[in-house]
């Protein structure tokens, strides 16, 4: 597994949000280093999703900051565009574009973007589509493919634009259970070739085996975080623990 | 039945030829105005600027809320004072900007339609809302938009004939005008009728058409 270095990639600052009185994250601190893995879980509502969406600005967070690589982006739409090109998303329901085939939804970004010409983006993307094992169905429209090969899709996708950060939302959680094994080996290897990753998950055995650092969510605040090692034989706080027992 | 000659339908259902053109030229202008100001009028509709979604929201409520009649008289009639417009423009501005109101909100209804999530992934890589907006979230939309917009199309064809009643020399007026002629006005009533069957009904099939070509990325 490549190592993490010193250099930080994203770090939130004292993040707050609400939606109307629901304060959903509470003075959120985190940082997620070069070729880190950082895994977060909790129970549902507690924030985790929301505070991924706050880091690619898909929400507004009301107070703190979000430094890219050191650099402090404000809430404006060219620092947020420009950081948008470097941090890849993949959501649960995939969101891919319906209108285009596999290979028209992977050098979307590409070409309309970076404004790279078709012919020199599809052998990425092609490439790309070999490393998700679907290089078969590049002609394929979305709605022809199960969940499970549209969410490689959509992180082949997130990949085309080269991004130095993944923000991965509950990637597997509208899959069936049969086609989770396929996206996590994917993420598996990302993380092995030394992609910094944020994961949302509910998925404890991705934790386990990829995480560089757990980080346990509760109520809008991170209650817990360490090494998997740590969080799954000795959890201190006391709902880690509660939680951890309903899971496994 | 004794008074009707049916054979009158046949003899002179080509001199209505030129008649069926002018309905046509109306109606597809009046289809072109109304998708293009419409589309500008949903964008205003959908809008966060409060004044330009108050503005949009203004004339979509009074161009729905008042007959296409007294608007094609406002415009022909009521603006004669200021501006001396012929038949012809009178009835494409007032039939344009008329189907601008209900074609921009079947465009609104569209694109709200379209699952945010596609525009967050569009802007999780990069896009501007603008980009995204055309390249993802408008390309759906449209196709979404295509059964009703037909709908629009084949109604906006029907209200053409309301300018008859400014001398635009259409199939009603034609069949109006040869009818007090010879008091045979059921034969040329039928004949215009026909015409538009025929304009309508190729219109649909070719609305159904475009709905399966769209239809092409969906199982």
């Amino acid at each position: 597994m490549a190592k993490r270095t010193d250099n930080k990639m994203i770090r939130v600052s004292s993040i707050n949000k609400s939606f109307g009185d629901n304060q959903v994250l509470k003075d959120i601190d985190l940082t997620v280093y070069e070729g880190e893995v950082v895994v977060v879980i909790g129970p549902s509502g507690s924030g985790k999703s929301t505070l991924l969406r706050c880091i690619n600005f898909l929400e507004t967070s009301e107070s703190g900051q979000i430094y890219f690589e050191e650099k402090l982006i404000q809430n404006k739409e060219n620092d947020i565009n420009q950081m948008r090109q470097s941090v890849g998303m993949v959501f649960q329901h995939f969101y891919l574009f319906p209108h285009m085939t596999v290979l028209e939804n992977i050098i979307e970004g590409p070409t309309q973007v970076k404004k790279m010409k078709k012919q020199d983006a599809i052998p990425f993307a092609e490439e790309l589509l070999d490393k998700v094992g679907l290089l078969d169905k590049k002609d394929f429209y979305p709605a022809m493919l199960s969940g499970g090969q549209k969410q490689r899709v959509a992180i082949a996708r997130a990949l085309a634009m080269k991004p130095k950060l993944m923000l991965f939302d509950e990637p597997t959680s509208a899959l069936d259970p049969e086609l989770v094994g396929d996206v996590l080996n994917v993420m598996n290897k990302l993380a092995r070739e030394g992609m910094t990753m944020l994961v949302v998950t509910h998925e404890m055995g991705f934790a386990k085996e990829v995480a560089d650092r757990i980080i346990f969510m509760d109520e809008g605040r991170i209650v817990e975080e360490g090494t998997p090692n740590s969080f799954f034989l000795n959890p201190e706080n006391p709902r880690v623990k509660d939680f951890l027992s309903c899971i496994i | 039945m004794g008074g009707y000659d049916f054979t009158i339908i046949f003899e002179k259902f080509p001199i209505f030829l030129p008649a069926a053109f002018e309905t046509l030229k109306i109606a597809a202008a009046a289809i072109i105005v109304g998708v293009i100001v419409g589309l500008f009028i949903a964008f205003g509709r959908l809008s966060k600027i409060k004044i330009i979604y108050y503005l949009s929201t203004l004339y979509v409520t009074i161009i729905r809320g008042t007959p296409i009649i007294l608007q094609l008289f406002i415009v022909y009639f009521g603006l004669a004072n200021i501006v001396k417009l012929d038949p012809y423009p009178s009835a494409i501005i007032a039939f344009g900007a008329h189907n601008a109101a209900y074609i921009a909100e079947i465009f609104r209804g569209a694109i709200l339609s379209i699952d945010k999530g596609q525009m967050e992934a569009a802007r999780s890589i990069g896009m501007t809302n603008f980009l995204a907006m055309r390249r993802v979230v408008l390309p759906q939309a449209f196709k979404r938009a295509v059964p009703n917009l037909g709908n629009q199309f084949i109604i906006a064809v029907k209200d053409s004939s309301l300018a008859s009643t400014i001398a635009v020399r259409e199939l009603l007026l034609k069949s109006q005008q040869l009818g007090s002629s010879n008091f045979r006005f059921m034969e040329y009533l039928l004949i215009a009728g026909i015409y538009y069957l025929i304009i309508t009904g190729i219109l649909s099939i070719f609305v159904n058409k475009l709905e399966k070509r769209l239809a092409v990325n969906e199982r």
